[in-house]
């Protein structure tokens, strides 16, 4: 499935949704569901600044593909990365900067989340980009 | 409980709307509390036919506008029964009070000198004596607090020795609710020669403040806590406290005489008011004390406490909750965690469902390092809070604590 696809499928998945008590409801299932960072990086290191709960996300590359695990304390914060690891994962460097993740604002989730909130999920959305640009230039190497 | 917050509740329109579909609970009232149409009315009218610049003009307008300025500050020096309205300084509030404060007592503190403050205090009471310590080399020293959230008075009558310059304390903490015995404090450094520095920004709201009989140095407090405009505050000084210190900023109502070579300043408390007060803002707090003064303090005392023993008898059921801040002598902050539940999480979903809280640190980061814990959920009560909003906190909780775990 594409990048495009998985937008769509989660699109799909949110317009079923009446009110934004079921929307967190799902976020928190999928918080429940992310692929878990290995506890060896749940450190300093990999923990994204400007979010108030704190948020570590790791990436590597297996055959041209990144894979992204990560963790939060907070779990509506993990469901918030779980969207972008369930988009994104498991695809190209070039695919995953070339997204433009156009169904976060479809959703409403930007606007809907408190200001700091939403500034984490653009820090989020940063290194995530961060990481597929190191290992598009680690690839062309 | 005879308190008509039914009626009280018509004065404040903003709490008829609704949030994401449901009416508005707000229990943020330590943040900032919600303003009675007196005060909104008293500061239009200001500015529909009084507005004027105070202290100088000859011409009518003038002559009102300072009229009922100086009215407002005579209703504040009864509100806390001060010894004489030059004590009354007006500033933007509680940070800007106390900042004002830690700089014009710079000369008196000296390297190896010491500050003391407490462990509960909001960063506003604790920053700027940090920084004048790292600024003059002198050493701040911090009063423990137990786990239940009491100042440990053991320690601090220990740590009152001739080396401590001034003491700073809360009368009542933002995040744990305590009430500090602050008379008693202040009895003890005084018989030490030790001034004492009150943050009573929520200490005004929720008790009868007398700083005659506190007997305190200084006391600072924003209006808009206490039903007053954002942007007012006061710090009362005592008059020969204040006599004895240079001025904070120069210029406007403060000087007396200009001259190229030299300037003489105002006497109190013109000396500590630099440039074009807030006359609407001290209007509408002299109307926010007013509205107080109608109701009575010490009913709307006794509502708050009924308020915060029910929604602690109630969310104490839900399994795992945490109360931070079990003082005895405790009022109208409910700090809450609940096990396995990210603070955030929780109060991202009680704004979901309408109800107003504060999640995170509370400005006060060494509070929060104490109990080793990211930050909590606060609930705090007004006035115009009722029983019924109470139950909808709970309900909530309840209904988001299921859905987090």
């Amino acid at each position: 499935m594409t990048i495009a696809e998985k937008e769509q499928e989660i699109l799909e998945t949110f317009s079923m949704f009446e009110d934004w008590m079921d929307k967190y409801a799902y976020l928190i299932e999928l918080g429940k569901e992310l692929p878990l960072i290995d506890q060896q990086y749940k450190t300093n290191q990999y923990l994204i600044s400007g979010c108030q709960s704190r948020v570590w996300l790791y990436a590597d590359l297996m055959d041209g593909k990144v894979i992204f695990t990560a963790d939060s304390d907070a779990v509506i914060t993990k469901g918030i990365v779980s969207l972008l690891v369930k988009a994104l994962s498991g695809h190209a460097p070039d695919e995953i900067l070339k997204a433009d993740l156009g169904f976060l604002e479809v959703i409403g989730l930007k606007e809907h989340l408190s200001p700091t909130r939403a500034n984490g999920l653009t820090s989020m959305i940063k290194q995530i980009q961060l990481y597929a640009k190191a290992y598009q230039i680690k690839m062309k190497q | 409980m005879n308190f008509p917050v039914d009626e009280i509740r018509k004065d404040f329109p903003i709490l008829d709307q609704k949030v994401n579909g449901r009416p508005l609970v707000y229990f943020d009232n330590a943040a900032t509390t919600q303003k009675p149409m007196a005060v909104i009315n008293r500061i239009s009218e200001y500015y529909l036919k009084e507005n004027s610049n105070v202290h100088r003009g000859v011409h009518h307008l003038s002559q009102l506008a300072t009229e009922a300025y100086e009215n407002a500050r005579e209703s504040v020096r009864k509100f806390i029964n001060a010894g004489s309205k030059s004590e009354i300084i007006f500033t933007r509030g509680t940070t800007e009070s106390i900042n004002m404060l830690a700089t014009i007592v710079e000369s008196r503190v000296n390297e190896g000198d010491e500050i003391l403050v407490t462990a509960m205090e909001h960063h506003s009471n604790f920053v700027p004596w940090q920084q004048l310590c790292l600024r003059k080399r002198a050493n701040l020293k911090i009063v423990p607090i137990s786990q239940q959230g009491v100042l440990d008075m053991d320690f601090l009558k220990k740590a009152l020795n001739p080396r401590v310059k001034f003491l700073a304390v809360t009368h009542i903490s933002n995040v744990l609710g305590t009430i500090n015995p602050v008379k008693e404090i202040v009895k003890l450094a005084h018989e030490k020669g030790i001034p004492v520095v009150i943050d009573g920004a929520q200490g005004i709201v929720h008790s009868k403040v007398d700083v005659q009989d506190i007997d305190a140095d200084f006391y600072a407090f924003s209006g808009h806590k206490i039903y007053g405009p954002m942007g007012i505050g006061v710090l009362y000084g005592r008059e020969s406290w204040l006599n004895s210190l240079p001025p904070y900023q120069f210029g406007g109502e403060m000087v007396e005489k200009v001259g190229f070579d030299m300037t003489t300043f105002n006497h109190l408390p013109y000396k500590y008011e630099a440039g074009t007060p807030n006359v609407a803002g001290a209007l509408g707090l002299e109307a926010a004390l007013h509205y107080i003064d109608n109701l009575g303090m010490d009913k709307i005392i006794e509502h708050e406490d009924y308020l915060l023993k029910i929604a602690t008898k109630k969310l104490s059921e839900i399994e795992g909750m945490k109360f931070v801040g079990e003082a005895p002598d405790k009022t109208a902050a409910l700090s809450f965690l609940v096990e396995g539940i990210h603070p955030y999480d929780l109060g991202t979903l009680l704004d979901q469902m309408g109800v107003a809280v504060r999640t995170g640190h509370h400005c006060a980061d060494p509070l929060m390092d104490f109990y080793g814990v990211p930050g909590t959920v606060r609930a705090s009560f007004g006035l115009y809070n009722t029983e019924e909003e109470v139950s909808k906190l709970v309900d909530a909780a309840k209904k988001a604590v299921q859905m987090l775990r």
